[in-house]
């Protein structure tokens, strides 16, 4: 577990494709270069999403987890 | 006559020779990426992934157009405008084929209106976005959607028939320039 500083949480549990990403995207905006956003999310589609996501917008996909279900993404805006 | 079917001889192998490196693509780098996707089908198992791919491109920072043709046009007919059209033949589509995203039907097993019903109804279950939903999502990814002039021209419906924010209208010349343009252009 990583102690790293969160700035904004999307909880996308329960959202199926596209959402979590559309969501995820959306907050993005919100946040200035190098903030951290963490998304929780319960599609299991969304642990390639997130990594082709990452790929495709260059945010970085710090840390991805997952706990009884839930799947739980660490991004850094570039 | 004796026919001997003799597989040609094998040349061999002769790739042993390194193939120069792929320079790595710079450009694509820099260039934001576009999706093109002509809207033509209408129908609720198409304008779903249509809706689907779309958003998703929007969300992924690629940029995404929308043209959309013929049938396809149909669900872009805002709420409340319930008959489209000037004469009676036009008139009489827009009866049969009732305008409006919540009205799409299905490309097989619509079954009167029982197929979407049930298909929405695992929709919700499962948490899947509507087409209402979708489409208001990727509208506010910034995906365009460009209604094709000689449709609305073909089924009478006007620019005020169809919902806020979509694009100009366009002819064949504009998609084409719009598809060869784009990274990856799909017909759904």
């Amino acid at each position: 577990m990583t102690m790293t500083k969160v700035d904004q949480i999307v909880d996308a549990r329960g959202l199926a494709c596209p959402m979590p990403i559309v969501k995820t995207a959306q907050a993005m905006k919100g946040l200035a270069s190098s903030q951290m956003l963490e998304v929780l999310a319960t599609d299991a589609g969304s642990v390639r999403d997130f990594q082709a996501w990452s790929r495709s917008t260059g945010n970085v996909l710090i840390e991805m987890t997952e706990e009884a279900g839930t799947y739980r993404f660490l991004l850094q805006k570039k | 006559m004796t026919l001997v079917a003799e597989p040609p001889a094998l040349a061999p192998e002769q790739r042993t020779t390194t193939a120069p490196a792929l320079e790595p693509e710079v450009e694509a780098e820099t260039k934001t990426k576009e999706l093109v996707i002509v809207n033509w089908s209408g129908e609720f198992d198409r304008i779903l992934p249509m809706l689907i791919l779309s958003s998703a491109a929007g969300a992924s920072g690629v940029g995404c157009k929308v043209f959309v043709t013929f049938w396809g046009l149909l669900p872009f007919v805002r709420d409340g405008k319930r008959l489209t059209g000037e004469n009676w033949m036009q008139k009489m589509l827009a009866l049969m084929q009732r305008p409006g995203i919540d009205h799409v039907k299905l490309s097989k097993m619509n079954f009167m209106g029982m197929g979407p019903w049930m298909i929405r109804s695992l929709m919700k279950k499962y948490h899947v976005a509507s087409p209402r939903e979708l489409l208001e999502a990727a509208q506010a990814m910034g995906v365009e959607f460009v209604p094709c002039q000689m449709t609305m021209d073909l089924l009478g419906i006007r620019r005020e028939d169809l919902i806020e924010g979509m694009g100009e209208p366009a002819g064949a010349a504009a998609a084409i320039e719009m598809m060869t343009g784009a990274n990856a252009s799909l017909f759904i």
